[in-house]
């Protein structure tokens, strides 16, 4: 027997027998399967993809082949994308097909598990920024943030279209929310940053009262943790313009909590928890205060009663979203990430708050530790901030960037190239085995 | 003691499971940490809970959920097929995981893989050019859309409406909105097809794009699609292709032929990729050959045997901060190399199979047709929302309600290709037995799952969307 199944043609995961096909076809009279379909000759298609089908263990073959093509690097990578070490319950857990293979909770009543676990997820955001209301989730933290954009047009009193984000932005990040940005005629504005952080009084002077939203992240993109962001937020309000920040699940875990300094609104991505690195693969996360309640985009779980006064979850306030408001909707977001976001509610609740502070409280010494040595070799200056870090810095090095990213990704690592002599690297526990190795290869190509 | 079966069978009450808050919760001071105070929150309060009893809690939560391995799941317009386990392994693949700011030197298998994808898509939607970034098929039209808008923006032709059809689903509205765009709706002719004298009164000069679906969510191909191309051509405006309904139509018309120049693939739909409660899902899009200067930033390309990414000329810049959801594009490509050919035209076949022999089967009337993927159901007499909510108790998942408008009481279903004529037959009778049901027991379903009927008014009227907003805990 080959390794094909006995449905040898067609697919495989169309089960009906050739007797029930038939059976079915005489039922509503038509003589074949072409029959039903009601293309007009002149468009149909009669040719081949020219695709083959081949069997699950030559598929599987297949892409096993394509990704051994990948060169095997030990990654020091982040600036926006995390590995952090996922626990095989969470896999086990969110693996099961009535989370998997469920859609969207439009009938609540079958749905209570899933609308449960995202209520908790929105439950542990609300905790973790002290803002009263998450939504249970957007794409990724780019598509947050354009979302965040398009919330302060649409709260703000008075009229404004200005956008300010730092000049130490993923540029990633800033041409989506450029995008974002286009169809309600927003402009974006980089302020300056000073030694890894926010300009406060370059801002100062930038800010005016057509600022419709400021927008500031802790940790940067350059792992700084921000020290003044009550300022920033203070900036923001007196010019009656939203402050949203970007941060990510397990820094809020540790930092100050954003309600704290004034936060309007948090976005940022949470797959830090629960998803390891997928090629930039995320889940966007947007918290904001509970006025702009009924402007928040993307889905709302909701706690209320059944029939039997139980306590019981369902979708609610659709009358923001696109199936119901059509093009006065708050986002046209449908399909979300809600199993990702089931996920990373897996990470938070094994980790606990112990756990979850120490994964943060390590991700500041890991940084710290690695800068350290590398900053010992000879042609290195790391980190070139003399701030507190999280997770990753940047180190200034004589030799260029790019000779060191090629010559470090042919001793096995990764690193982020980030200007002409600056390289960015990023610590967490999946590195931690192969730091020594790490710093004697940086030792080599630093010469 | 006495064994009380009684109390361990009985699931009136019992299926309710503790929120996670309500297990265990702990506070943690941080003030012991390697950073200043002031840079530091002071506490923070989440539950605990022990391994095992996080197992527990979430099997729990999955006995309370509905999948389509539990069942028929026949919500119309979603495409809620089975997901094979082999395409779940592929994109868990260890070497999968990798960082997306390597160097393309080295991922090239990756981008190999990426660049096979694209050359698939395009084949089968007949498109010159795919970019797979876009995270959903929301985000795939948000990107069709300003494309278009790229497209005539570089041509000096400055245009302020998208004409969309009143049967649309209604992302289509929402992302022509948020692009800036002003909606001209289409009313739906006589058919349930597109209008040509309506659709000729309604495009002009301002025109920038017509979105459409075909079949369109009644399940009805739009015959007079190359006329219709005509119409919006000859206007200056581009035809959008919504892919949501592409599963229909696999290996019979392709969107490139019909006249369509961007569309986007929702192949979380068409392909395969578990819909996750929602997400997450990609919606690659495609274009003809004159649009590809405007795709996102970056693409992938093939050069002497070697793959890179790089920025098209006039490229609308990114839509995702990264790549998009690649785990769901690997499961994508798995999913169609499986198949091949012959599959994903068998699968369209026995996808309109079913839905025309489900259509036969219930006692509704369902009007127009003839229908491929998908019909559309009048509840007639019945409110259809609670003709729902009595389905739960047959076993079934049931329809899409109340959409789209222009069937009264709208039971939109699709069965897909994944059930056999035996589940097709358990789904008639629970639309049968619903249709000779009274009133009464409508108002009162369901009663068997998890939850009864549950009070949605007060959930929008007295929001309370987090833990911390409950009052009895």
């Amino acid at each position: 027997m080959s390794d094909s199944d006995s449905h040898a043609t067609g697919s495989p995961y169309a089960p009906q027998t050739a007797a029930e096909t038939a059976a079915m076809l005489d039922a509503v009279g038509a003589d074949d399967l072409e029959s039903l379909f009601d293309v007009p000759e002149s468009v149909a298609f009669d040719g081949e993809f020219g695709i083959d089908a081949r069997s699950e263990r030559a598929a599987r073959r297949e892409v096993a082949g394509l990704l051994g093509r990948n060169a095997d690097l030990t990654e020091f990578l982040g600036r926006g994308h995390y590995d952090h070490y996922v626990p095989s319950v969470v896999d086990d857990l969110a693996s099961r097909s009535e989370f998997l293979t469920s859609y969207t909770q439009y009938q609540p009543e079958v749905a209570q598990g899933f609308l449960q676990a995202l209520f908790e997820f929105q439950s542990m955001l609300v905790e973790l920024t002290g803002l009263g209301v998450a939504n249970c989730s957007m794409y990724d933290d780019a598509t947050a943030l354009g979302e965040a954009a398009t919330l302060s047009q649409r709260v703000r009193s008075v009229s404004g279209d200005r956008i300010l984000v730092p000049e130490h932005l993923r540029e990633g990040k800033r041409t989506v929310l450029s995008n974002y940005a286009e169809g309600p005629a927003l402009t974006v504005e980089s302020y300056p940053m000073t030694d890894g952080v926010v300009d406060v009084a370059a801002l100062a002077d930038q800010i005016g009262d057509d600022t419709a939203m400021v927008y500031a992240e802790s940790p940067t993109v350059r792992g700084v943790i921000e020290e003044r962001l009550g300022v920033v937020g203070d900036l923001a309000h007196d010019h009656e313009a939203l402050f949203c920040l970007g941060s990510d699940p397990i820094a809020l875990s540790l930092l100050e909590r954003p309600a704290d300094v004034g936060a309007d609104v948090v976005v940022g991505d949470a797959a830090s928890l629960g998803t390891g690195t997928a090629y930039g693969f995320g889940l966007g996360m947007f918290v904001t205060r509970e006025e702009y309640l009924r402007q928040v985009p993307g889905r709302l779980v909701g706690a209320s009663e059944d029939a039997a006064d139980r306590r019981a979850y369902t979708l609610t306030l659709q009358t923001r979203e696109q199936h119901i408001r059509k093009e006065r909707a708050t986002s046209n977001i449908c399909t979300n990430q809600a199993w990702v976001a089931l996920r990373t509610a897996m990470h938070a609740a094994w980790l606990g708050p112990d756990g979850l502070v120490d994964l943060a409280e390590d991700c500041v010494t890991r940084a710290r530790d690695l800068s350290d040595r590398l900053d010992d070799i000879v042609g290195v200056k790391a980190p070139i901030h003399g701030r507190h870090h999280f997770r990753e810095f940047l180190a200034r090095t004589d030799q260029p960037a790019s000779a060191i990213v090629a010559d470090l990704a042919s001793e096995g690592f990764a690193v982020h190239a980030v200007e002409d002599h600056l390289v960015q690297v990023c610590a967490t526990e999946t590195t931690a085995d192969a730091t020594d190795e790490f710093v004697a290869a940086f030792r080599e190509v630093a010469k | 003691m006495k064994y009380d079966q009684a109390r361990w069978t009985d699931d009136s009450d019992d299926r309710y499971e503790p929120l996670l808050s309500e297990k265990a919760s702990e506070t943690v001071d941080t003030e012991d940490s390697p950073l200043p105070d002031d840079l530091t929150r002071d506490s923070l309060s989440l539950p605990d809970p022990a391994e095992p009893e996080l197992a527990r809690h979430y099997t729990r939560l999955s006995q309370m959920n509905y999948g389509v391995e539990s069942g028929p799941f026949p919500l119309g317009s979603c495409t809620m097929k089975y997901n094979p386990s082999f395409t779940e392994d592929v994109a868990a693949r260890a070497d999968a995981a990798i960082h997306p700011d390597r160097p393309d030197s080295t991922v090239q298998g990756t981008l190999a893989l990426c660049h096979r994808l694209q050359d698939y898509l395009g084949r089968i939607g007949g498109m010159d050019a795919v970019t797979l970034q876009p995270p959903a098929g929301a985000a795939g039209e948000f990107t069709g859309i300003q494309i278009a808008k790229a497209y005539h923006q570089h041509n000096g032709d400055e245009r302020s409406e998208v004409v969309i059809p009143d049967s649309a689903h209604g992302t289509n509205f929402a992302t022509a909105a948020m692009a800036g765009y002003e909606v001209v709706e289409l009313p739906s002719g006589d058919d349930g097809r597109v209008d040509i004298e309506a659709l000729e009164a309604a495009v002009g000069d301002d025109t920038a794009a017509l979105m459409l679906t075909n079949p369109n969510t009644l399940g009805l191909f739009e015959r007079d699609i190359e006329h219709v191309a005509d119409i919006v051509h000859d206007a200056g405006g581009l035809l959008y292709y919504d892919g949501a309904n592409l599963n229909a139509l696999l290996g019979r018309a392709r969107p490139g032929d019909m006249g369509f120049d961007v569309m986007h693939y929702n192949v979380h739909k068409t392909f395969a990729t578990p819909h996750g409660g929602g997400g997450p899902g990609a919606g690659p899009v495609g274009v003809r050959e004159e649009l590809a200067q405007f795709l996102p930033n970056p693409h992938v390309r093939e050069r002497g045997g070697n793959y890179e990414h790089y920025e098209p000329d006039n490229s609308i810049g990114k839509v995702h901060g990264f790549y998009g959801n690649w785990p769901v594009l690997l499961k994508t490509f798995a999913y169609i190399a499986r198949l091949g050919d012959e599959g994903l035209r068998d699968a369209s076949a026995k996808a309109v199979l079913n839905a025309n022999y489900l259509a036969e089967q219930i006692e509704y009337e369902v009007p127009f047709g003839p229908f491929h993927h998908e019909f559309v159901a009048s509840a007639g007499e019945q409110d259809a929302a609670d003709a729902a909510k009595r389905m739960l108790d047959y076993g079934v998942h049931p329809p899409t309600t109340k959409w789209p408008e222009i069937v009264d009481e709208a039971l939109m279903t699709e069965p897909t290709e994944s059930e056999t004529k035996r589940s097709l037959d358990q789904l008639a009778a629970a639309f049968n037995a619903v249709a000779g049901d009274s009133d009464a027991e409508l108002a009162d379903a369901p009663s068997r799952p998890a939850a009864k009927r549950i009070d949605q008014a007060t959930a929008a009227r007295n929001p309370r969307l987090s833990w911390q907003a409950l009052d009895d805990t």
